[in-house]
């Protein structure tokens, strides 16, 4: 039984995956009905596998859920019910189209409109729904600046909002998630992680990713410095038109606030070859709803988002 | 706990010091400021400073209230990777709550940076600061001598601060002391080594970042501690309650209903199939069976790993035991001598009652004794204290009611560190360091 892997230095990786195991036991352990939020997006595609590395041979502790904006990329729905099915766990979608059919929320018109502001309502819905009090997110500390403030167990309030004047001290790997009735706790087991080791762990762990993280062509259009799907019935602004480019996505997210970046990247080595060298933040590349002002994030948080 | 690939440390000091230029400029320097990020800091920089140079202080810019109010207020975790280490900064701010934030941020790191400003010398932040880094136990203190350029790079001001800092530092137990004369704004001996002060012979910051041994922090004769975090049983049922249920082929997949691991991250120590072991509190003795993981069964394990571990006995072990090697056991207590920073604006008075974490451990804790409150400035203990206050740190007894299991928080920071939590409010209002237990 003896093996190399036994005596091999911890890499940093290593260390990573430990901390971000233990902090998804501490949640099974300590909260009555905690979610996992996944996106299919490569975060909650490494979480999945750290959910894996912490409760097998058992089933996990917990659910799965996804958002549903209704705008999302085929090919990332079709990977997410796949992945889901292949680990025999259950999946709950909560539907930003349901909350705009119950008037919860109003949908906003124009070229220019996405609906990944209304995730917050419907986020917040489905965990009022369910009576969750823990939701494990793929959210990283290195991605902004407000989420570089955040703890690992980040509180919410009955309202679900983030006070970042008055979070809760977090002291060694100690981790407090006590909450009372309607609060609950956002879990960020990759707090640490960084875009590279999120990449290098796929390769390391050879996860599937959806497919538009590789290079691909596909019929695009230039908005504000950055590159978006077009589809038909995708409304363009005056002389914006429509070109074929080969583009992955360093995101993934709701197709109308998520940009590709050009790329020939075919492969995960590629991939992390070209992460690696990258000059430019992947939230400042390729999302359009941190660009809304200096605090675009900040505010979302407080608000309840991811 | 880092893997040696991975160099944790924390920064602390006030406004004025230049901790946001020196992290600034440490990303900067070892260009790890995206082309995004620069274009927000130089605008920034435009409207913000009537010369419009480029302030390396802004790319650690945090929240809008901060930038509002032009303070920061809460830790903040930056990363940055040359290709010797990763590192991980616990930027921590140094006004109101500078106790509670520094205790915080230390509490994980391999390191710490005590930030000087050359024309002011050594003040009672820099000794706190140096005070709170020895108390939490980091093994590495480098003291920056920071603005040299304003000194004329005067090796009489550096030699003078740090031989001070040196002799408050003495009685502590840090491992190891370094020392570097800086100026973040210019940059020299943050990254490139300086030509202004040839009379330094030492590495630069960074050389020092990515060259602390940090293997010896980790000595091979640590206890061996497993705290029990959860009982992996694949027999057992599981049930969310109303409205979700498990899908039909999760029910089909096949599972060893015999199947019973305990899983956790080891604290400290080695693991070895085979061991003999003993599981506290119960103090029952047995053997490791299997050393269990996703990607196999290994037969050894150290901390930090998480591992699950199966047992030869079929024992009653759940969350809160640990599993330890019978020769060098911890202590079974229920009575704490600690030292804790309180970090509640309500004061901490003998009789009140606390939920008290450690480990995978919760219990309640009845405050015995408050034995005495450190000024930080002299080291010097206060007798007859009637509470505690926002940020004192000083020694109290406690009583739980249940056995913990406690060692010295010098000789283990894992199974010697806890909180209290206060049931009123759900927060976490103290950090704890056992002294003793009994």
């Amino acid at each position: 039984m003896s093996s190399a892997i036994d005596h091999a230095p911890l890499t940093h990786l290593n260390a990573l995956e430990s901390e971000a195991i233990h902090i998804m036991r501490e949640v099974a352990a300590e909260l009555e009905r905690p979610v996992l939020l996944f996106s299919g997006g490569k975060d909650s595609i490494v979480l999945l596998r750290l959910a894996e590395k912490a409760f097998r041979p058992a089933r996990f502790p917990f659910p799965l859920m996804h958002v549903d904006t209704g705008d999302n990329f085929c090919e990332v729905i079709a990977f997410r019910d796949r992945r889901v099915a292949e680990l025999g766990e259950r999946l709950i979608v909560a539907s930003v189209q349901e909350s705009i059919d119950r008037g919860r929320v109003v949908e906003d018109r124009g070229p220019r409109a996405s609906r990944n502001r209304l995730q917050i309502t419907t986020l917040l819905d489905a965990i009022a729904d369910h009576r969750f009090d823990a939701a494990f997110g793929g959210a990283r500390r290195d991605e902004e600046r407000a989420r570089a403030k955040e703890r690992v167990f980040s509180f919410r309030d009955d309202f679900g909002q983030w006070d970042p004047k008055s979070q809760r001290p977090e002291l060694w790997n100690l981790y407090n998630g006590r909450v009372r009735p309607g609060e609950h706790v956002r879990v960020f087991p990759l707090s640490n992680w960084t875009e590279l080791d999120v990449w290098e762990y796929i390769a390391q762990e050879q996860l599937e990713v959806p497919s538009i993280y590789f290079a691909h062509e596909r019929p695009v259009f230039a908005r504000d410095g950055m590159l978006y799907a077009w589809r038909e019935g995708t409304e363009l602004l005056d002389g914006e038109r429509v070109e074929t480019a080969t583009v992955r996505y360093r995101t993934v997210g709701d197709m109308r606030c998520t940009g590709g970046v050009r790329s020939l990247a075919t492969t995960l080595d590629e991939v992390v070859t070209e992460i690696a060298a990258t000059r430019v933040t992947e939230r400042g590349e390729t999302r359009a709803d941190d660009r809304v002002s200096e605090a675009a994030m900040e505010d979302r948080k407080k608000a309840g988002y991811f | 706990m880092s893997a040696h690939g991975l160099l944790r440390f924390t920064t602390a000091g006030s406004v004025d010091d230049g901790k946001s230029t020196l992290i600034g400029r440490l990303l900067y320097d070892t260009k790890q400021v995206l082309e995004d990020q620069l274009v927000q800091v130089a605008e920034a920089s435009r409207r913000r400073s009537s010369d419009g140079g480029l302030d390396l202080a802004l790319i650690t810019d945090g929240l809008r209230a901060e930038r509002e109010q032009g303070i920061t207020i809460d830790v903040a975790y930056r990363y940055f990777a040359t290709d010797r280490r990763r590192f991980i900064i616990a930027d921590v701010p140094g006004h109101k709550q500078y106790t509670r934030n520094m205790v915080t941020g230390a509490s994980t790191a391999d390191l710490s940076i005590v930030l000087i400003d050359a024309r002011k010398g050594v003040l009672e932040q820099s000794k706190r600061h140096a005070y709170i880094s020895a108390l939490l136990g980091i093994p590495h203190l480098v003291v920056c001598v920071n603005k040299m350029d304003l000194v004329g790079y005067s090796e009489e001001t550096f030699t003078r601060i740090v031989a001070e800092i040196r002799e408050f530092l003495a009685p502590l137990p840090v491992r190891e002391v370094s020392a570097i004369p800086i100026s973040a704004l210019n940059g020299d001996n943050v990254v490139d080594r300086s030509v202004e002060m040839p009379w330094y012979g030492g590495p630069t910051l960074l050389e020092h970042l990515e060259t602390v041994d940090l293997e010896a922090d980790h000595p091979a004769d640590t206890p061996t501690r497993f705290p029990v975090q959860w009982v992996i049983r694949p027999g057992a049922a599981v049930s969310w309650g109303d409205g979700v249920s498990l899908p039909d082929a999760a029910d089909a997949r096949p599972v060893d209903a015999d199947y019973r691991g305990y899983a956790g991250q080891l604290a400290s120590g080695v693991l070895r199939t085979g061991d003999e072991v003993l599981v506290l509190p119960g103090g029952q003795l047995t053997r490791i069976a299997a050393i269990d993981t996703y990607d196999g069964e290994r037969d050894e394990a150290s901390a930090p790993l998480s591992v699950t571990v199966r047992l030869e006995d079929d024992l009653d072990v759940s969350r809160g035991d640990l599993i330890c090697v019978p020769d060098d056991a911890p202590v079974v207590a229920r009575e704490l001598d600690a030292t804790i920073c309180w970090m509640s604006e309500r004061p901490l008075c003998v009789g009140d009652r606390l939920v008290i974490k450690h480990t995978t451990r919760t219990a309640q804790a009845i405050v015995v004794a408050l034995e005495e409150r450190v000024n930080v400035e002299t080291l010097a203990g206060e007798r007859d204290v009637v509470a505690f206050g926002l940020n004192d740190i000083g020694r109290v007894r406690l009583r739980t009611s249940a056995p913990l299991m406690c060692d010295p928080y010098r000789r283990t920071r894992a199974t010697g560190g806890f909180v209290l939590i206060d049931e009123a409010d759900n927060r976490t209002v103290a950090a704890g360091m056992i002294e003793d237990a009994r």
